[in-house]
């Protein structure tokens, strides 16, 4: 039953941790020019006036890189929201200022409430603010130049959190969207649950490293495609780093899966500060330019969003045949099943397990870059507010199957995008979780996991 | 020499501050679930929500008096443990791990509604004069200044000693409740769970009530940690989160797990490593090269790192014995 005796067995220190550390470190230290990006701030004074605002999307969420100018006495200033939605401009003459926002500049299915553009007085050594408040209910918006038609002028006072068969659809494709992407970095981690029975806190990070990479090469390269690539390559190799330098060894060590576990979390921590130390705490944007979008069937979503659907598609398709009907996917759920039986019939377990890391890597890093082109951004901290979402959808579907993973997930996607249409924003990810806590009250091993893995 | 002079002072400062008791008490907590009883608890931080807002709502918003606020404190954490523990402790370990993480983010998550502003503040939480002064007025301390040790807070106020002696002393009795009961036949038995949770069963125990005991009552000392821990402050929701339950992981993985004193050692190094570090990079690493901030962030990179070596090589941690240890999922 313990393990305990099993780690003072073993006497040979692995000193893969602080290989690995050290790669990490080299490796963002090599690529990357230090320079935190600071938030905008602005400390009215006696020659100083401050305007500011946020702006947050229908849902709640601060709307991240949104584009706002001010014009008036003579200043012409254009800035961009933080990620926490907040702008600010600092004007040096007392006077009434223009500000406003790039309306191609908003998330997609975003639209202005009221205005697009404010007048502001403001006086020095004080502080100013504008409001832009948004919907994504296009009939209830400012203009509203309807592109779903059809709807009368008599409805857009309604509010933002009404039901209406438009939004359900736009609500319904989001979901699928957001399911597919949850789907690329959780069958990542069900693969990994499934050949070493690691519960891996890490997998957010390597999901904001693929996001944060394909930035990094964007600016090098300026071709996105050869970015997304290589970003997905690189955090495939740091799958295997990871594996080859830190997992195994200490799989060898004999450490207990509750050890791993915690060990995965101190990965987690060190990575996210990483990432603050090299990138800032701000939002990194991989395409600077606006995106463009395109209406299908009544749903406005970027071009980029649809690419990324189908490309995920695709991957999240691969991986499941080669589960299927190739002898490394034969390897794969046999040791899922059963390690020992699996090491004994003479299939090579670490090499098996290492090519899912690699496997895992690669997904979580495409998965990155696609978050970072879908929601216009992403910082330090956006796997790690999703790796719950990734646990919630392998749980649901049953810890350590892969088709489980996949239905898991675009279930919790469709949840997050679905229930945001009656409830409030900020409820979105809580509703998740709730499902995930009642599921294991009801059928604890998921919807397809085997009785066997729970107990 | 007036830096290391400073120094000292700031290291006795950050010992006996109400922060560092707080984080104790929620440890002493967590120790009691996972060293003890060998649970995977990664929610301590939501005990600890569930105390400081089941205190401070009573106060400030249902107007309850100090000890009606406690019990309400008390009562919220008792039902958040039976909530958390019914579906969980009867499954695999780190199913309850996954849970207890889940069920503290949402709490966060609830807590922030906009919706809920009247009543929890909303993201910007309670501010702590709200709730306060029920506490303050059972201060029994003189009014005025204090000075002990080149320590100088105002006896009873926003920072001061009635804090502190009230946080220190909860501590006290939590460190002689934890030692009494563990040396119980009650103790015993949650050792034994941890141990071979099969022979409990096999004599006659229900594992699954003790187990579900223990989260009880290692989330009301998380909850009373929370308590102590806005009373010097306000109460927000964002700091009580992931990196909270984290944090109360490496102390008491650094004191030593099922030690008694552990949680204590643990928390006070925790705070003091990382002030000397913050310092000493602050006093010599110039800040073009090293600004505060990075220093912080580097000082969390740190932690990070600590977790895991201290997991590979030490998991007993400073005080423990690696046979009273247990990692088994």
């Amino acid at each position: 039953m313990t393990r305990t005796t099993a780690i003072s067995v073993s006497t040979k220190r692995p000193l893969g941790v602080a290989l690995l550390l050290g790669l990490l470190l080299a490796l963002f230290l090599g690529i990357f020019p230090s320079g935190p990006a600071h938030a905008a701030e602005c400390t009215p004074d006696a020659s100083t006036g401050c305007v500011q605002g946020v702006i947050k999307t229908s849902s709640g969420d601060p709307a991240v890189g949104i584009k706002l100018t001010i014009k008036g006495g003579g200043e012409d200033q254009t800035v961009e929201t933080d990620s926490e939605g907040r702008w600010v401009f600092a004007v040096t003459k007392a006077g009434d200022y223009t500000v406003s926002v790039e309306k191609s500049s908003l998330p997609d299915g975003q639209f202005f409430k009221s205005a697009e553009s404010r007048e502001v007085q403001v006086q020095l050594n004080n502080q100013a603010s504008a409001l832009f408040p948004l919907t994504d209910d296009e009939s209830a918006a400012q203009g509203g130049s309807s592109a779903t038609g059809g709807e009368s002028a008599g409805e857009s006072t309604k509010s933002a959190n009404s039901f209406s068969w438009p939004r359900f659809w736009q609500q319904f494709v989001s979901g699928l969207r957001m399911g597919l992407l949850i789907s690329l970095a959780s069958l990542g981690l069900s693969l990994i649950f499934g050949t070493t029975g690691l519960s891996n806190f890490a997998q957010g990070e390597m999901v904001t490293l693929g996001g944060l990479l394909a930035a990094l090469f964007m600016g090098i390269t300026g071709n996105l495609w050869v970015a997304g690539l290589l970003a997905v390559v690189v955090s495939a190799g740091f799958g295997w780093a990871q594996d080859k330098v830190l997992w195994k060894p200490l799989r060898k060590k004999r450490l207990s899966l509750m050890q791993l576990m915690i060990v995965s979390i101190g990965l987690s921590i060190t990575m996210q500060y990483l990432f603050q130390f090299f990138w800032g705490s701000g939002v990194i944007r991989i395409d600077k330019s606006t995106p463009a979008t395109w209406t299908f069937f009544g749903v406005t979503l970027t071009v980029q969003s649809y690419i990324a659907m189908g490309i995920s598609l695709l991957a999240i398709i691969a991986v499941g045949l080669g589960l299927m009907y190739t002898r490394f996917g034969r390897a794969t759920r046999a040791i899922s099943d059963n390690p020992a039986l699996a090491q004994a019939s003479g299939i090579d377990v670490d090499r098996v397990i290492n090519i899912v890391w690699i496997i895992g890597g690669g997904l979580a890093g495409l998965a990155g870059v696609f978050l970072g082109l879908v929601f216009n951004g992403l910082n330090w901290f956006t796997g790690g507010q999703l790796l719950l979402m990734f646990f919630a959808a392998v749980t649901l579907g049953g810890l350590g199957t892969a088709f489980g993973a996949f239905v898991g997930s675009m279930l919790i996607g469709m949840m997050v995008e679905l229930t945001n249409i009656w409830l409030p924003g900020d409820l979105k990810y809580a509703t998740a979780l709730l499902l995930l806590i009642l599921i294991l009250l009801v059928r604890p091993q998921g919807i397809f996991g085997r009785k066997e893995r729970i107990g | 020499m007036d830096f290391w002079f400073e120094l000292l002072q700031s290291i006795l400062q950050v010992a006996i501050a109400p922060t560092t008791a707080a984080f104790v008490l929620a440890a002493i907590g967590l120790n009691i679930h996972f060293g003890f009883t060998g649970l995977m608890n990664m929610g301590q931080a939501g005990f600890m929500l569930v105390g400081a807002y089941g205190f401070g709502v009573s106060v400030s918003y249902f107007g309850l008096g100090f000890w009606a606020a406690i019990g309400v404190s008390i009562a919220a954490a008792v039902v958040f443990a039976i909530i958390l523990g019914i579906p969980t402790l009867k499954l695999r370990g780190d199913y309850l791990a996954i849970v207890t993480i889940a069920a503290a983010e949402v709490l966060r998550m609830v807590v922030k509604l906009a919706v809920l502003q009247d009543i929890t503040g909303g993201p910007s939480g309670i501010p702590g004069q709200k709730y306060r002064p029920v506490f303050t007025e059972l201060s029994p301390l003189p009014e005025g200044k204090t000075t002990i040790l080149g320590l100088t807070y105002a006896n009873t106020g926003v920072d001061d000693w009635w804090t502190r002696i009230v946080a220190w002393g909860l501590v006290a009795l939590f460190l002689l409740i934890t030692w009494l009961l563990i040396r119980s036949p009650w103790g015993r038995v949650l050792k034994g769970i941890r141990e071979d949770e099969d022979a409990v069963r096999s004599l006659g125990k229900s594992s699954y009530a003790y187990k579900l005991q223990a989260l009880i009552l290692g989330g009301i000392m998380g909850a009373f940690g929370g308590i102590v821990m806005a009373l010097p402050a306000a109460m927000q929701p964002d700091s009580m989160g992931r990196p909270m339950t984290f944090n109360l992981w490496m102390i008491v993985l650094l004191g030593g797990a099922a030690t008694i004193f552990g949680p204590l050692l643990g928390s006070i190094l925790f705070f003091v490593v990382r002030l000397v570090l913050t310092s000493l990079a602050g006093e010599f690493i110039p800040s073009s090269l090293l600004n505060t901030q990075q220093t912080e962030q580097l000082a969390w990179v740190l932690i990070g790192l600590s977790l895991i070596l201290l997991v590979v090589f030490r998991p007993q941690g400073i005080l423990g014995n690696k046979k009273e240890l247990s990692f088994n999922v």
